[in-house]
């Protein structure tokens, strides 16, 4: 794994669009290029790949200058040792699963590069597939086959254009843990193009958030989450917050693991590949949140969290609101009607009682 | 037995004519393909004049173009010492006219449904846009090709109205297929114009089922 510097600083319009950037991102394992659909998040890979030019500015990557409109420099997308993969896939119909992969690595070994073709198809687990036409596969089959593709091209910078998209819950769990370990297993860092949030939540260290055609935030993932209201950004259904918890014990009997946000403890279904003292994200759905203003009596909820109101969003129109609560120094977001609002007259800074109805490890899609 | 000089003379000029229009309709459909220039309606309407055009139309500007004294007779003229119009090199650069849609209309059909996903795939594996033409794109358009040549090759053996202008009736220089049918009928041979005139419809038929059972999707069309 390394960290390198991208320097984007450019502008490229297209009748209806433009897209506007100027940041200088550290790369260092995945970041997360995060927004709404047309925000220009597959602009702004394809022009970081060579695949769009922009109109004026430029793109440094580490000491290369990719593209300098000033200076009239333009690397073709095929010098940039980036690899793409690509949101429809885009494995060669008229190769097998095989012919596909060594197209990567015959290139990749031409440039100077070594990929290893054996360890590359074993950890992703497509050896059974390698005879197999590339139009045969599954949808999930294909992205491995691609992603396993990029690898062995042994790129500098691998970009990444929403892969699960299409894909079942069952699919996604099986690819993500792949995903998670990219970065250490192409020994470079990875730019992850989501409009998901919870995928973002599982996946990325960092976060760049864009927003009709210009960044509005990157840090990152859980400073941004704090700051950045990214939910109504989302195509995700629905408000949700992202809290870090560390994981103090995985076997509290139940079948439960027990861990901290901040330092107020919480209870959760353990997880199989959890470890004690892990820093985990929580995706909680702003539903599943209700607020108490004194402990609730016996009640099915395990986690009934000390909380505080931090304040109210509120739209005049909307049959509901919502609340974020600070737990622990995170802020949790309820939503609730504003019947329930009047009923228990909230105000900022008031003491209250979260109940968690549910939350899970971000990208666990059970 | 028929005389066979004008059939090798049919089977030389089609192969020499779909060889020759496989080099210029690869670039051509390529950009036809892959442009964004506002010029493409033009070359593509350039490109599909010979289907409607009377071959005569072709052939008498041709026939101007190859006087001695006109700018491309002239060229040749000063490089091989000879004329082109009623030779066999003047019958292929008509063939050459007359069939360019046949090479660059299926090509063109075959690129475009590729698209450019797999180039870009291509490119973002290290591969050149010649490695990518070359590995990606000509494989992925290999009936689309094969098409072409078939198409290509069929349509000149075919021809009469252009060889008949520029070529005249020369044997075993411009004598090809049609033009000893025409001269047979003339001459009231009509069994051998049966013979040559069977030989080419069987000919044109197998090589049209051949085209179809291998393709659905890149029929000619006239736009």
């Amino acid at each position: 794994m390394s960290a390198d510097l991208l320097h984007l600083d450019f502008k490229l319009r297209r009748p209806g669009f433009k897209l506007e950037v100027d940041k200088t991102l550290l790369l260092d394992g995945v970041t997360a290029v995060f927004g709404p659909s047309g925000s220009g998040k597959t602009t702004l890979l394809r022009a970081i790949a060579g695949l769009e030019l922009p109109d004026e500015g430029c793109i440094r990557f580490g000491d290369a200058v990719w593209f300098d409109s000033a200076a009239g420099n333009v690397l073709s997308a095929h010098r940039r040792n980036v690899a793409y993969v690509f949101q429809d896939v885009r494995l060669f119909s008229h190769l097998d699963v095989r012919g596909n992969l060594d197209f990567a690595a015959r290139r990749a070994a031409r440039a100077g590069r070594s990929p290893d073709f054996e360890t590359a198809v074993e950890a992703s687990g497509i050896g059974s597939l390698l005879e197999r036409p590339a139009a045969s596969l599954s949808g999930g089959e294909s992205r491995r086959v691609a992603l396993t593709r990029a690898i062995l091209s042994c790129p500098d910078l691998l970009l990444l254009d929403e892969p699960l998209t299409g894909l079942d819950r069952a699919a996604r769990r099986a690819i993500l843990p792949y995903l998670r370990e990219l970065p250490e297993r192409s020994r470079c860092p990875v730019l992850y193009v989501s409009h998901d949030l919870e995928e973002v939540a599982a996946l990325a260290s960092q976060i760049v958030v864009i927003d009709s055609g210009q960044v509005s935030a990157s840090g990152p993932v859980a400073e941004v989450s704090r700051t950045l209201d990214l939910g109504p950004l989302s195509d995700a259904a629905g408000p949700a917050s992202l809290v870090e918890a560390r994981i103090q014990s995985v076997e509290e009997g139940g079948g439960l693991m027990r861990l901290t946000i901040g330092d107020v403890p919480v209870y959760l279904p353990a997880a199989r590949d959890a470890r004690s003292g892990e820093t985990v994200r929580l995706f909680i759905d702003a539903r599943d949140v209700a607020i108490a203003l004194r402990p609730p009596g016996p009640v099915s909820i395990r986690n009934v969290l000390p909380a505080h109101v931090h304040r109210i969003v509120s739209k005049d129109i909307s049959a509901e609101v919502l609340i974020d609560l600070e737990v622990g120094g995170a802020i949790i977001r309820a939503q609730i009607t504003r019947a329930a609002l009047e009923d228990l007259s909230l105000e900022t800074g008031q003491a209250v009682h979260a109940l968690m109805k549910s939350m899970r490890l971000a990208g666990d899609f059970r | 037995m028929p005389d066979l000089g004008p059939v090798i003379l049919s089977l030389q000029l089609a192969g020499v004519t779909t060889v020759i229009l496989l080099m210029i309709g690869l670039p051509l459909a390529l950009w036809l393909a892959y442009t964004d220039s506002r010029f493409k309606p033009v070359i593509e309407a350039v490109t599909a004049l010979p289907l409607v055009l009377p071959p005569t139309v072709i052939g008498f500007y041709l026939l101007l173009l190859m006087n001695p004294d006109a700018p491309l007779g002239g060229i040749w003229g000063s490089l091989t010492g000879g004329t082109l119009s009623f030779s066999f090199a003047g019958l292929v650069i008509g063939s050459i006219v007359y069939s360019l849609p046949f090479m660059v209309q299926p090509l063109q059909s075959a690129f475009e449904a590729v698209g450019r996903g797999p180039l870009e795939a291509a490119a973002t594996l290290r591969a050149s846009p010649l490695d990518a033409i070359l590995h990606v794109l000509l494989p992925q358009s290999a009936r689309g090709l094969l098409t072409a040549c078939v198409l290509t090759f069929a349509h000149t053996i075919g021809e009469f109205g252009v060889v008949l202008m520029v070529g005249g009736n020369i044997p075993d220089r411009t004598r090809v297929i049609s033009i000893a049918i025409y001269e047979h009928v003339e001459s009231i041979e009509y069994a051998e114009a049966h013979v040559l005139s069977a030989g080419l419809l069987a000919f044109a038929f197998v090589t049209l089922v051949g085209v179809y059972a291998l393709n659905r999707s890149y029929r000619l069309r006239v736009s």
